[in-house]
Parts: structure tokens; C-alpha cells; sequence
């Protein structure tokens, strides 16, 4: 007997997946969100083939409780794990059916019954394959209202938070009189009233009004490294061949740097919240998990899982743990002031981007060595990084920010790392997908997180692939060869070779190109068993440093819907451009400074770089995600071309114009 | 206090301090909610409305300066060419920033049928989107443009006539 897949394992009731109406249309309800990333209409697709129905037939329910408990939307797993389980779910629905019509049966086949592992799967579905139209789309586009933010529930209320000024701050005292309603537990501070401006002036007037008790507690932002060198750590012993390196061979080393990076998602989290009786609650919220985050909630209130009720409704462009959960708790917060009536929290452009999670700092090192013959012979790579995992409910404690602020404040212990099994944080893609001996890979992740990490695209991979892929280049330089063949020497995964043999021939690698250009590669395999990433980006380097094109091949297995796919990868790249050569977190001792899109620039349309991605086929290999395989390769790629339009390496990101201006007069 | 204004091709009466960013009172008080919160500050673009056929961050935009002009806001607009060419090429990811770059390619378009590939992105210049969709959205802009100016139709101008959709309630 086969075991179901894994989702649908742990959810086996077919009713709590699908149902079939007497319209013959078909609901499908998924514990997985849309996050701009289009997985709802891969799922629909991978639904309607089973089922047998058109696309038009089924409805996409969004996360809440009366669907599966699929746990978070994260680590490009979507498609892996809900894919297979909604196409197990739709077989079983249209064995049960028995080829009898939907419309006429619907109310006598049973759905209440467990999913049988063994159902036969349709091989020639319509619709997986195809370049399916996003259905969530049009309403954006129109603007018609779809996000949390459009949300109006009736006798909505509006109500902000008046955050800290700085990490740990105590709210000493606060003196405003107003006629709204002012929400205070400990130093959680907030505000409630029917006219949003209103409330959003208030909220000013309260933090004008407002004494705090602060204190130094972060790091110097200019010695990032010696921070997170210093400790204490927990080790992480991912590789250790137990070998020695050769005593002959010459050794090569570099530290490459990321600086903390913040997920500036267009628009600020967003919650809504219900109270309807003393212990139970209702919330909207575009979380990336509807029942962790219900768990989390009812564990820093002390309620009955079963009495917090979430729903997710879509927000704007999510990349990790971003401040979704922390609003909507607001909100929950805020709610309890006004029993029966719905509040709506909206974040500050500020407070997003200085009090959201951020993506970790990290350093590596690379020691190696090279034998006679110019191939690696031991490599050595150790790197220091806070956690990458502090979603609510993680270490047994809420995560969520208020929780930490209020008369009896929650402990925020520090970001942890994923398992192994779900790809680690810290370690993900630190060991190299070459083949390359001798290896000791330690991770070293620091106990305390001065500054607040968690869970953004890619976690440690962007920078470890960053790393290992400028040190691939720096060694090949070494050893007098062509940073493609150096690769291709190393690497005998006949898919890895294909996707970078395939972006190279598509960027005309080895082609003359003009002075002051660059063409840079970068490679990987998301995780080490995700999907195979290769780009090749081409950079000008005079006044300022302006990556022109990135040439991308991916092979993401079985793809669903391929549109969708380069979507992904174009967005993924173009993010990571972004992050690779303008994003940094600033911060003083006390408290973030980078608050603005101006003290936190991103990528602007005429600084995006072309993109061109082909998809390798390989419909016989599982799906696997596409939201997170260019990050890393895209980092790599941008930071090769730049050392090879001007001669100059930037080990440390960004690589702004200003820090390659830096690194070429250290040479000079 | 009321302040009038002419929102879609229809006066409308709101009632608020005439400070109030024209934002608050297009999605609370008239329920269009196609213009979206980003910033607050005028630098993101995801509030973006035409004041005049000119496009303003709506906001960062006071009621008191718009008494004796007009504003449309997307689903003024919609269905305009500038749309069906982002949907023709999947021209985002989350969508939030789309309405509000949708306003200033159609003003574009008003001003310039065929745009160059240089003057579309300048003119987008001043939004953020933080998905990396933006090629998709140079190519829709373009796109549009040809489009428009093959059909050799009359004016694509609908700003006198009101199509606002919906009032945005939802439970
Ligand atoms: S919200 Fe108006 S420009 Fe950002
Ligand atoms: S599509 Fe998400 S911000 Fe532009």
C-alpha cells in the first residue's frame, strides 16, 4: 500500500479538501496561502485534472479552520506538498464518483471517508503544464478589493499601535486626552476609533505624548563580523570527511558578508480581529500559517486552540516571516477594548521596516585548498549567522511581538534554525553541490538575537551560495580556468551540469564583450534536492556599477504551470538583485534608522536588470518550488560579473557603487 | 466640515478635515478601494490616482487642494487597455503595486500613445514593487501602447464616464 502523501496524512478526510456542490461545481480548500506567488492557481490546475472538470469548476477556498491544517507556506514546498495532496484528494473524489456526474450526485457520495493511498492518478491532465492565467489577478488588477487591507467588515473600527521607540523600551507614562478608545497593557500602546485618519493622527498625538525608559541593546552596526564571531554559539556540524588537507597543496582563503536585510513587502502587515464571547476570537490575517498562528495567539492568551478562529486573506507580497502574525495579534489586542466589534490594525511604513523580522547577518569563511592539478582538494567553510526560524509558536513561546510588551511580558527567546529535515537555516546549501573532498562545514548560530531574525526567501542560501560561488571563481582564477569548465570539472549531477551549461549558452559565455563588462556565473541546487538554479548576469561597471541581464535556467522537475514558474524566477532574481547590490539594515545601539524607502532603497524600474529564464524539462522528477532557487545563483552571479568587468572582488554585500569604489582603491 | 470634489466624473460630498490625505477618503468614506495604503508619503506610488489626468500619490494629497478639480481613481479607469495587457502578460505577482502603476501607464499613454521602452520606465520610476515584476510590466506598458494606436479607435479617455465597481464590503 502506498502512504498518502504527507499533507494529506495528516488531514486523510476527503470533506475537509473538497466539496462537491449540486452545481457540479467543487470547492477546494487548502491550508496553503496566496502570497503573490500564483500557488492557488497551480493547485486549481493540479484539482481540475484529477477531477476532470474545467478550471471554471473549481473554487479556490483561502485557509481557515474548516480547511487542513498544512502548516506554514514556506521553503518553496507548496507545490510539493500541497500539490501532492490535493491531486491524491481530487482522484479519490472522482473514484468515489465513480464516473457518475457531479452535479446530479453530489449530495449522495460521501466525502466524510478517509483518502485512499492506492487511488489510481490521472497521467494526461488538460490543464498541468499549461501557461494558466493567474485567478487572482484580474480583481488586482482592476482593483477591485481583495487584499486584508480592502477588507470592511460591518462596524469596522480602525485601530493602530503606538510601537516602542526602541528595542525594549518601557512605556513609563502617556498623557493624551481624546475621545477615542486607548488601548494600554504594559508598554503595549495602541488606538481605536470609526475614522481611520483620525486614528492615525491620534496615534501620532499619543507618541508625541508618550515617556519612555530606553536602553542600548544592539549591536555596532559597522563590526557586523566581530559580532557574529564573538558568541556564544550553538555548532552545527553539517560535514566533516575527517581528513586532513593535503600538506603540499596551495591554500586559498576568503570571508564573504551579508548585512541584516528586511522584507519590505509594498505594502504594511495587516489584521483584523473579533471578539465574539470572552474566550473566543475571530482574525483575518494574511499569515503565512492560519493555524500556527491560531495556536500562537491562544497560547499568549491562554485560550482554547479551538476558540481562535483565523482566516487568511491575501496581503501584498510575502517572503518569509514578515510582520503578518504580529498585526494580526494586534489587532486581537486591540479588539478585547471592544467586545463583538472588528478592528482593523495597519502598520506604519516605519514600523514595517524597522520592527518586522529581519533576514540574519551572516559571515563565511572559505579556507581551501588546490592540488597540482587546479581542483579543489579540501575545503573548509565555516559560517556565523543568528537564527532563521522564529514563527509564532516556535520554541514553545508565542513569537509574537506584542507579547513581549505587555504588563505580563512573553519571553522572545531567540530565533532558532529549521531541521535538517526541512532544510535547515543557517546550513542551508552550505555544503557545495560540487564534488569536492575533505570537507569540514560548521555552522556557528548565535544564542541571542539582539536584533529580531527570522525566516526570509532562501534563509542562509543566499548567503552560503554568495560564498561558495565567489570562492568557485576565485578559485578557478587560481587555477588559470574558465569559471564555467571550473564547474563543470567539480560537478558530475547531469541535471546540475544542464542548467549551466544552458544559461551559459544562452548568455554567450566566452563571447568578447566591451570594456567595463561583465559576464558572471552562479549556481545551485535549492537545499541540495530542490530545484537546480543556474544564472549568468552581465554587468556594466563605469560611473556606477548597473547589472543589465540576467540569463537564468532552472529545472524545477514536474512544473505545473510554467508561466508561473518563470515568474517566480524572475521575481526571485530581481528581488535578489536588489539585495545583492543596494539593501542593508541600519541600525544605531538602540534602534533601527533604516525606516523609509529612502533609508532603505530598493530596486527601481530603471535599475532592474532584463531577465531571460528557460526552463530545462524534466517532467519526470517530482515538482519542486521556484520561489526561492535564484536568490543565492543571482547573488553569486551579479558579484562574478562585477570582479570580471573590473578586476575587483567584493567580498562583502551590498555591492554598491560606493563599495566598489572602496575595494578598488585598496587595491590601488 | 464638507468638502466637494469630483471624483470619477461625480461630485462628491466628504465630510472630514479638508487636511485629510485624499486616500482615507477615497476608501473609507466612498468605498474605492483600488487605491492602495503603501507609505503614506508619496514615494512608493501605490496610492496613485489622476488629479486633472495628471498623476498624485493620493496619499499625500490634502481634500482642501482638490475643491474645482478631478480625480480618477482606477475604477474610473477600468477596464483600460493599460490592464488587459497586464493580464495578457502576467504582469504581477501580488498586485498590490499594479493599480497604482496602472494610473500613471495610462496617464503616460494619454500623453504619448507610443512610448519608448526609456520613457515608460522613467515614468514608472517612481514606483516600487517589491515582487520584481517590473519587466513584465515595461513589456505590458508597451504593449498597450501598440495596441492602442493599431485599433486607431476613438478617444480611450473614459474619465467623464463612471464606472467605479465595487464598494468594497466584504464579509
Ligand atoms: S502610499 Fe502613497 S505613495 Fe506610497
Ligand atoms: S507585484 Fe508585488 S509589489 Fe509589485
Amino acid at each position: 500500500m502506498a502512504a498518502l502523501p504527507k499533507d494529506l496524512a495528516a488531514n486523510p478526510i476527503l470533506s475537509r479538501w473538497i466539496t462537491v456542490h449540486r452545481d457540479g461545481t467543487v470547492d477546494l480548500r487548502v491550508g496553503k496561502v496566496e502570497l503573490g506567488q500564483g500557488i492557488l492557481t497551480a493547485l486549481a490546475q493540479i484539482a481540475a485534472d484529477e477531477l476532470g472538470v474545467g478550471l471554471a469548476s473549481v473554487r479556490m477556498r483561502a485557509a481557515g479552520p474548516d480547511g487542513p491544517d498544512e502548516g506554514v507556506t514556506a521553503g518553496s514546498m507548496s507545490v510539493t506538498d500541497a500539490g501532492a495532496a490535493v491531486r491524491v484528494a481530487a482522484a479519490n473524489v472522482r473514484a468515489l464518483f465513480a464516473g457518475r456526474p457531479f452535479a446530479e450526485h453530489a449530495d449522495e457520495v460521501d466525502l466524510d471517508v478517509p483518502a485512499d493511498p492506492d487511488v489510481p492518478l490521472n497521467a494526461a491532465g488538460a490543464l498541468v503544464g499549461r501557461d494558466v492565467p493567474r485567478l487572482d489577478l484580474p480583481d488586482k488588477v482592476y482593483g477591485r478589493p481583495r487584499y486584508l487591507q480592502d477588507m470592511r467588515l460591518p462596524g469596522q473600527l480602525f485601530g493602530r499601535v503606538i510601537r516602542p521607540p526602541s528595542r525594549g523600551a518601557a512605556l513609563v507614562s502617556v498623557d493624551y486626552p481624546t475621545d477615542l478608545t486607548v488601548v494600554r497593557d504594559g508598554s503595549f500602546l495602541g488606538v481605536i476609533g470609526p475614522d481611520e485618519a483620525v486614528v492615525v493622527r491620534a496615534a501620532e498625538a499619543l507618541r508625541a505624548a508618550s515617556v519612555w525608559r530606553e536602553h542600548d541593546s544592539l549591536p555596532d552596526e559597522n563590526d557586523l563580523g566581530k559580532f557574529l564571531r564573538d558568541g556564544p554559539h550553538e555548532i552545527l556540524a553539517v560535514a566533516d570527511d575527517g581528513e586532513t588537507p593535503p600538506p603540499d597543496d596551495a591554500t586559498l582563503t576568503a570571508i564573504y558578508s551579508r548585512p541584516f536585510l528586511a522584507h519590505a513587502s509594498i505594502a504594511p502587515s495587516c489584521g483584523i480581529a473579533r471578539w465574539t464571547a470572552d474566550d473566543h476570537v475571530e482574525v483575518w490575517s494574511h499569515s503565512q500559517g492560519v493555524y500556527p498562528l491560531g495556536r500562537a495567539i491562544a497560547g499568549a492568551l491562554g485560550l482554547d486552540p479551538g476558540n481562535v478562529e483565523v482566516r487568511h486573506v491575501e496581503g501584498a507580497g510575502c517572503y518569509g516571516h514578515n510582520a503578518a502574525d504580529d498585526a494580526a495579534f494586534d489587532a486581537v489586542l486591540l479588539a478585547r477594548a471592544v467586545p463583538g466589534v472588528p478592528v482593523q490594525v495597519l502598520w506604519s511604513r516605519q514600523d514595517e521596516l524597522s520592527w518586522a523580522p529581519f533576514a540574519s547577518a551572516m559571515t563565511a569563511d572559505v579556507i581551501a585548498t588546490l592540488g597540482a592539478d587546479g581542483r579543489i582538494s579540501s575545503w573548509r567553510y565555516d559560517v556565523f549567522s543568528q537564527g532563521h526560524l522564529a514563527r509564532p509558536g516556535y520554541a514553545g513561546v508565542p513569537g509574537l511581538l506584542a507579547a513581549t510588551t505587555l504588563a505580563a511580558p512573553a519571553d522572545y527567546p531567540a530565533a532558532v534554525d529549521p531541521s535538517a529535515a526541512s532544510g535547515h537555516g543557517t546550513m542551508r546549501n552550505a555544503v557545495p553541490g560540487y564534488d569536492v573532498p575533505r570537507r569540514r562545514i560548521t555552522g556557528h548560530r548565535l544564542l541571542e538575537t539582539p536584533i529580531r531574525s527570522s525566516a526570509m526567501r532562501a534563509l542562509g542560501a543566499f548567503l552560503n551560495v554568495f560564498a561558495i560561488e565567489s570562492f568557485l571563481d576565485e578559485a578557478a582564477e587560481r587555477a588559470g580556468r574558465d569559471a564555467l569548465a571550473y564547474r563543470l570539472e567539480h560537478l558530475t549531477d547531469p541535471r546540475g551540469r544542464r542548467v549551466l551549461e544552458t544559461a551559459a549558452e544562452a548568455a554567450g559565455w566566452g563571447r568578447s564583450l566591451p570594456e567595463g563588462t561583465g559576464l558572471g556565473i552562479g549556481y545551485a541546487r535549492y537545499k541540495g534536492r530542490g530545484g537546480y538554479c543556474a544564472v549568468v548576469a552581465r554587468v556594466a561597471a563605469d560611473a556606477d556599477v548597473r547589472v543589465e541581464r540576467l540569463t537564468i535556467a532552472v529545472d524545477v522537475g514536474r512544473v505545473i504551470n510554467p508561466d508561473g514558474v518563470r515568474n517566480q524566477i524572475e521575481g526571485g532574481a530581481v528581488q535578489a538583485t536588489s539585495w545583492t547590490v543596494r539593501e542593508r539594515v541600519r541600525f544605531d545601539r538602540r534602534q533601527v534608522t533604516s525606516v523609509d524607502w529612502l533609508s532603505y532603497p530598493i530596486l527601481r524600474f530603471s535599475e532592474v536588470p532584463s531577465v531571460d529564464v528557460t526552463l530545462v524539462e524534466s517532467p519526470g522528477d517530482p515538482s519542486a518550488g521556484a520561489g526561492e532557487a535564484a536568490q543565492g545563483p543571482t547573488a553569486a552571479a551579479v558579484g562574478n560579473a562585477v570582479a570580471a568587468a573590473i578586476g575587483v572582488r567584493v567580498r562583502d554585500l551590498p555591492i554598491t557603487t560606493d563599495a566598489v569604489v572602496a575595494a578598488i582603491d585598496r587595491m590601488a | 466640515m464638507t468638502t466637494t470634489i469630483t471624483v470619477n466624473g461625480e461630485p462628491r460630498d466628504i465630510d472630514a478635515d479638508p487636511g485629510t490625505p485624499l486616500l482615507y477618503a477615497l476608501r473609507n468614506d466612498l468605498g474605492l478601494l483600488g487605491a492602495r495604503f503603501g507609505c503614506g508619503v508619496g514615494v512608493c506610488g501605490a496610492c496613485m490616482v489622476h488629479v486633472d489626468g495628471t498623476p498624485v500619490p493620493s496619499c499625500d494629497t490634502p481634500l482642501w487642494s482638490l475643491r474645482g478639480k478631478s480625480v480618477v481613481t482606477v475604477e474610473g479607469l477600468s477596464p483600460h487597455p493599460v490592464q488587459e495587457a497586464f493580464l495578457d502578460g502576467q504582469a504581477a505577482q501580488c498586485g498590490y503595486c499594479v493599480t497604482g502603476i496602472v494610473m500613471t501607464a495610462a496617464a503616460l499613454l494619454e500623453r504619448d500613445a507610443e512610448p519608448s521602452r526609456e520613457a515608460v520606465m522613467s515614468a514608472l520610476d517612481r514606483h516600487l514593487c517589491r515582487c520584481g515584476a517590473q519587466q513584465r510590466m515595461v513589456e505590458a506598458v508597451l504593449q498597450a501602447g501598440r495596441r492602442d494606436s493599431d485599433s486607431d479607435s476613438d478617444s480611450d479617455s473614459d474619465s467623464d464616464s463612471d464606472r467605479s465597481s465595487g464598494t468594497g464590503t466584504e464579509a
